[in-house]
């Protein structure tokens, strides 16, 4: 019951906008509206994900991932590699939590 | 002289129209496996030591298939949340899915609504966040090519989730391994790489600071799920201004 209902809820959001978008001219400003989402999207979870614990602020030098997060940015932005980057930012967190 | 340019321009054009395979989604997709993998898993071992059961989850990573969701599913039936209130949480949390849908319509305008259902019901972060740095390279996304991904990132992630729910049964901490941190790892990956790919880089890094803030301003404020629909729908509409203006 929860399954079903929280997959419903997750697959129309996914589907709609596919199918309903392409029935409709976007405009200019629309289009490059939606240019932007993607940076968007990702940089706000990363932001979830690094500072926001259970809906509050992380406190600041306790919090790991954000100390975590440099090697992880430094890594993809000299490797352009995602499985470097995810390797790394496991590596960090988890020699981090056992020396912190 | 001029008839030879044309021709030129003709075969230029084949080359770009080429469609990428299903073969090359897979292939794009094996950067992203391990960290599915592991968040995966580690969503596996969740979700079995909240109590549901491997037909359970099983179940889950196929119709649900959503990271951060089925974590909060897991967490919100160990603390005995109602059924009711789990839906309506989740769907706020995949509402954001709207707005990757969105941005990935003008690349499909020409399939069938069927097709489409298709690749919408597959798409994740994660895939979404592989195509549009395909649009960067080719312009476009090939049918097959987007399957290929889909596909790929999907048995995957079923694989994992029934290996976390495996091995649950003996890990009781996999924070201590650094699993869940594979999440954020991936974002960062994916948001470097996106920006890479564009050659807007000064609206790019408003836009990204913008939602980092407006994330964390939000989610303090009113609920974490609303958080990052905000903070998108706002710091894309900062972008498409700041773009016009300069």
């Amino acid at each position: 019951m929860i399954i079903l209902g929280t997959s419903l809820v997750t697959f129309l959001p996914r589907v709609l906008p596919l199918l309903i978008l392409n029935r409709l001219q976007l405009p200019d400003w629309g289009i490059r509206w939606l240019n932007y989402v993607p940076i968007a999207v990702m940089a706000a979870l990363v932001g979830q994900e690094l500072f926001l614990e259970d809906g509050s602020l992380a406190p600041f030098p306790a919090n790991l991932e954000v100390i975590a997060a440099i090697p992880t940015f430094l890594m993809a932005i000299l490797s352009r590699s995602l499985l470097g980057t995810v390797l790394v930012g496991i590596v960090s967190i988890m020699v981090l939590r056992m020396f912190v | 002289m001029v008839q030879e340019l044309e021709q030129f321009d003709v075969t230029k054009d084949r080359i770009q129209v080429r469609e990428e395979s299903f073969l090359q989604g897979v292939k794009d997709c094996v950067p992203t496996l391990l960290g599915y993998l592991s968040i995966g898993f580690a969503a596996g071992v969740v979700e079995k030591t909240s109590g549901l059961s491997l037909m359970e989850i099983t179940l889950m990573s196929v119709l649900l298939y959503a990271g951060s969701a089925q974590f909060i599913v897991a967490g919100m039936i160990a603390a005995h949340g109602s059924a009711a209130s789990i839906v309506f949480t989740i769907f706020f949390v995949n509402l954001r899915h709207l707005l990757l849908s969105a941005a990935l319509s003008p690349y499909f305008r020409h399939l069938t609504p069927l097709k489409n259902v298709l690749v919408g019901s597959l798409l994740t972060d994660e895939t979404f966040g592989v195509a549009i740095n395909q649009t960067a390279k080719t312009k476009r996304i090939s049918e097959r090519w987007m399957h290929g991904l889909n596909v790929t990132a999907y048995l995957n992630w079923i694989a994992a989730n029934i290996a976390g729910a495996f091995f649950g049964q003996w890990i009781t901490d996999p924070e201590k391994f650094g699993l869940d941190f594979a999440l954020p790892a991936m974002f960062i990956g994916l948001l470097v790489l996106l920006m890479a790919s564009r050659r807007k880089l000064a609206v790019d890094l408003v836009v990204a600071l913008s939602a980092v803030v407006l994330v964390v301003g939000v989610s303090l404020v009113f609920s974490g799920s609303a958080g990052v629909i905000v903070a998108t729908l706002l710091a894309a509409t900062i972008g498409m201004v700041v773009e016009k203006w300069k």
